[in-house]
């Protein structure tokens, strides 16, 4: 609570609490929507076995439902009380059928004919977390610094559609012409998301907001590029054309598999995110700033400019997922092309708990939920939707570190941990 | 109505607060708990309102055991608390708060506002309280506001009333009318626990007295113990009460401010034309009742907030409209008052709660990549140097106590060559030995030629430390006096006397401690020492 001197006038009203002092409201960036980053602080700080029980726990409801769905299962519970064995037998060979194709489709193919197709599903789930450990990777950062930016989808939109456009329009020698399309991104998706940063720091306006505002923005400004000769060069479909050989970024492992050297670049990135985070001064102010802004400033860290680096750190590495995702994966540019990677990310991110290593481990899981979810549906008639039930439920549980806890009987980290006063 | 506490325990994880107390309120008393901060008094007293339910042992009401679910029982059953931290809503009236939570309600369930403003109205007469039902509490002084709290209690027949640190935030004259209010309910038979740290306040008012140190009784006293007799039970060491200071040696700094104006969000001005010079080797203390300014005028010096008028010098240096770090960097060391939010990062290790704010600077970093060893190294010295206990420089800062946290604070803002130290509430919430630790570094830092500014709401810490006492009063300065002016004087200054008014007035009706002390001060002369 705030107490400040009346006007001259009417009399004084101190400050009722010695213990804790008064403190002026003394600027505009002081966040309204404090309860967002209080949840967010919950859920970085709660630990790995929360995180890890908060998959399986997810896991075992979407095996509930998965059950719930499936044909076989349906039909044996009608005369579950004549033969109750039957409907659980059903109920095991669905669950258990649904998670062993999904395992096929994202590690590995054990009825594969070939080594080459047995382990072609694992490298198809580094293609989907690729783009995520990029974009994870930035939000990460901007959580850790307190900053709750939604607009990882639009950054990577603006990235790959940079991308695009040095990939398309430029001719540029081998190897010189990926780096410019990547480094375009790298420009425009940090720019994109500075623009977030720079109103944050002007104003105060809330990076939520504006984020969410830029993301629509984005897709509107690049459905409406594809219109134009700007991405589209001929044809009637809002599509790119396919960006030139010179700006591909080259497969790793020749043309059986679609992995890209992305994913190296990703797994790269994670090191370097993590040296700056924790072996750098610039990630020193990013934490100081997340964990108490008024200690930071107060020390004279300046808060501001540190909000307009974070979003900018952040929309380069988005722009990085984005380019990945043109010049690695897909080759062209549709509106669509973002898909979902921006919003899932922000799942990786608090899943990772906007650390480096688990952010890779959170776009593996994620990847391989995106990889597997096909020959799950085919080969096991599970309607591929499951996998965002179980992606949702993920987020429901990490956000709810209690709940997890007392699901699985785990004490409480709360209780006081305070070193005794040594006789002073 | 008599109140026993047998073998009271209260644990928060590993931490005994409360070990095994055993008291008893006797009616017509008034009983002194005296412990210093940390001690397990407010955790003691929140057992016995119901807040917190004890891990061990009883309470007896008429030696009848009786258990406590909520405050609610606790009223119920005669006991009323005016807590530390007022529990009264700012935008209500005096008559509204009195009456919220049990309103009385008249027809159709309106709330009888009259039954309220006559039962605040009769309370008052009764005690000679000099309270408006009508008035809003936000616009009330603080100690107008715990005379509100007092009646709340006494309007619920509160029996036994818990008065937790209620000097903590009174000038020396609103004591003095607590005293009087305390004599008043003890005379018509209202037990009174009386909670404090003050060992002169104890002793002026106290029927008995209980010392607690570290969640135990250690023993009880009376008040014809000396303040060292007492200082030394609480504390379980002999104390020094007083801080050894020279006189200043006035050296070269020099810190000017000069019609500083500095306006809140809503355009009020919360500094107001303030000016003041501050030599080096000299303290400057800023005294004043808590939110009279003294927030934003440290805030501005820092530059944290940006004044709209006015000069800030320090040795011919123009410091305003410098950034936070350009003002550290020109050798202003700066104490927050809040050291939780403003001083520290909780969750960050001690030594990178050391290095704050020298970080991206060598020694600790080359470029931007830390060092991560030197910043282990030197925060380790700094421990050292200031006796920081800690289990090592990694640990979260938010493991230890109050303190140890503050002698960091002290560790980061003085391990560097200084021009101006400016310290807010240096001891607030401190044990004694802390406070006698940061006091001693204060002092040195004086000796060493800085000029020093303390701003504080403690008067005993200003009377301490101060070689020049600067009273701010509604963002002015009302006036600066010297470093031995008399305790009553200032008090009326806090409350916006002017100084030679208040000079004659502190003369003419001298406070009831003041008389205390006079009367201590004859009696340690007469011991023959
Ligand atoms: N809710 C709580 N959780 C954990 N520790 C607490 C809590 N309340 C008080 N403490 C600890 O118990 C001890 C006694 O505190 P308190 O009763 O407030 O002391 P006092 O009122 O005598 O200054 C302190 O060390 C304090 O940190
Ligand atoms: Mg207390």
């Amino acid at each position: 609570m705030t107490q400040e001197p009346e006007n001259p006038e009417s009399p004084v009203v101190p400050e009722q609490d010695p213990g804790t002092g008064a403190r002026g409201n003394r600027d505009a960036t002081r966040p309204d929507d404090q309860w967002l980053r209080d949840a967010m602080h919950r859920m970085l700080t709660s630990n790995w076995l929360v995180t890890l029980l908060a998959i399986v726990a997810a896991l075992v409801i979407s095996g509930v439902l998965i059950a719930i769905a499936d044909e076989d299962v349906r039909e044996a519970s009608t005369y579950f009380f004549a033969r109750p064995l039957d409907t659980v037998s059903a109920a095991w060979n669905s669950v258990a059928g649904a998670y062993a194709s999904l395992f096929r489709g994202a590690v590995f193919d054990f009825q594969a004919p070939t080594l080459a197709r047995a382990i072609r599903p694992i490298t198809e789930t580094m293609v989907a977390a690729t783009p995520l450990i990029f974009a994870a990777l930035g939000l990460g950062m901007g959580f850790r610094s307190g900053l709750f930016n939604i607009g990882a989808q639009g950054q990577v939109l603006m990235g790959a559609a940079a991308a695009t456009y040095v990939g398309i329009t430029w001719s540029l020698p081998v190897v010189v012409h990926v780096v410019m399309a990547v480094i375009a991104a790298m420009v425009v998706g940090g720019l994109w998301a500075g623009i977030a940063g720079f109103l944050k720091a002007r104003t105060g306006a809330s990076e939520v907001i504006v984020t969410i505002m830029l993301n629509w923005i984005a897709i509107w400004l690049v459905t409406y590029l594809l219109t134009t000769t700007v991405l589209r060069q001929g044809g009637s479909r809002p599509i790119s054309p396919a960006v030139g050989e010179n700006a591909r970024l080259p497969l790793l492992f020749g043309e059986g598999f679609r992995l890209h050297w992305g994913f190296l670049l990703a797994l790269g990135a994670a090191a370097l995110v993590w040296w700056l985070m924790e072996r750098s001064t610039i990630g020193f102010k990013f934490r100081a700033v997340g964990a108490n802004m008024d200690a930071a400033r107060t020390a004279g860290i300046n808060v501001n400019m540190i909000f307009v680096f974070v979003m900018v750190t952040a929309g380069i590495l988005a722009g990085l997922g984005g380019a990945a995702q043109i010049l690695g994966t897909d080759k062209t540019l549709q509106a669509g092309s973002a898909g979902s990677i921006g919003f899932d990310a922000i799942t990786v991110a608090l899943l990772g708990r906007s650390r480096p290593l688990g952010t890779v481990l959170a776009a593996l899981l994620f990847g391989a939920l995106r990889a597997g979810s096909p020959l799950m549906q085919t080969v096991s008639n599970t309607p591929i939707d499951i996998v965002l039930v179980i992606q949702a439920v993920i987020v429901l549980f990490i956000a709810a570190p209690p709940l997890v806890r007392s699901i699985f009987f785990l004490p409480s980290p709360d209780r006081p941990r305070r070193v005794k006063e040594v006789a002073a | 109505m008599k109140l026993e506490l047998r073998g009271i325990t209260k644990r928060f994880g590993d931490l005994v607060a409360n070990d095994r107390i055993d008291l008893t309120f006797e009616p017509g008393r008034i009983h002194a708990l005296l412990g210093e901060n940390g001690a397990g008094k407010s955790t003691l007293m929140n057992v016995l309102y119901g807040l917190y339910t004890p891990d061990e042992g009883q309470i007896l009401v008429n030696s009848e055991p009786v258990e406590f679910a909520g405050p609610g029982q606790a009223m119920a059953a005669g006991i009323g608390m005016v807590h530390q931290h007022f529990m009264l809503v700012p935008v209500f009236t005096v008559a509204e708060n009195v009456v919220l939570g049990h309103e009385p309600t008249g027809p159709l369930g309106l709330i009888g506002l009259d039954r309220a403003r006559a039962l605040v109205r009769d309370i008052s007469a009764r005690f000679g309280f000099d309270v408006d039902p009508d008035a809003l509490i936000e616009d009330l002084p603080v100690g107008v506001q715990q005379r509100v709290e007092i009646i709340k209690a006494l309007s619920r027949d509160a029996e036994v009333l818990i008065l937790d640190e209620p000097t903590a935030v009174l000038t020396p004259q609103e004591t003095d009318e607590l005293i009087e209010i305390m004599r008043q309910l003890r005379d018509a038979g209202t037990s009174i626990v009386f909670i404090t740290h003050k060992l002169r306040e104890v002793r002026a008012i106290a029927d008995e007295i209980t010392v607690i140190r570290r969640g135990k009784v250690v023993g009880t006293a009376t008040a014809q113990d000396t303040e060292a007799e007492l200082a030394s039970l609480m504390v379980g060491r002999a104390v020094s009460l007083g801080v050894e200071k020279a006189p200043a040696q006035l050296a070269d700094g020099e810190f000017t401010v000069s019609g500083l104006v500095v306006t809140d969000a809503v355009g009020r001005r919360v500094v107001d034309d303030v000016g003041f010079t501050v030599r080096g080797g000299e303290v400057l203390a800023i005294a004043g009742v808590q939110g009279n300014g003294q927030t934003e005028l440290t805030e501005a010096i820092l530059g944290l907030r940006t004044p709209i008028a006015g000069s800030i010098v320090l040795d011919g240096t123009e410091l305003t409209g410098l950034s936070v770090n350009d003002v550290l960097d020109s050798g202003v060391g700066f104490v927050p008052e809040d050291r939780s939010t403003d001083g520290l990062i909780g969750s960050f290790s001690v030594a990178e709660n050391i290095i704050l704010d020298q970080h991206d600077r060598p020694p600790y970093a080359r470029g931007i990549a830390m060092d991560l060893r030197v910043v282990r190294e030197r925060s380790e010295a700094f421990v050292e140097e200031f006796d920081v206990r800690t289990p090592s420089v990694e640990a979260p800062i938010s493991t230890l106590s109050g303190g140890n946290q503050q002698k960091v604070v002290l560790a980061r803002e003085m391990s560097r060559p200084l021009k101006l130290f400016i310290a807010s509430q240096p001891t607030r919430g401190l044990d004694v030995g802390s406070i006698e630790f940061v006091h001693k570094r204060i002092v040195a830092e004086r000796d060493h030629g800085t000029p020093v500014i303390i701003v504080s709401t403690e008067l005993d810490e200003v009377m301490a430390l101060a070689d020049r006492i600067a009273v701010m009063y509604r963002g002015k300065i009302i006036g600066i006096v010297g470093g031995d002016v008399d305790r009553d004087v200032l008090g009326l200054m806090m409350a916006g006397v002017a100084p030679e008014s208040a000079e004659q007035e502190a003369a003419e009706h001298p406070t009831l401690l003041h008389e205390a002390d006079v009367i201590a001060d004859d009696q340690q002369s007469e011991e023959p020492s």
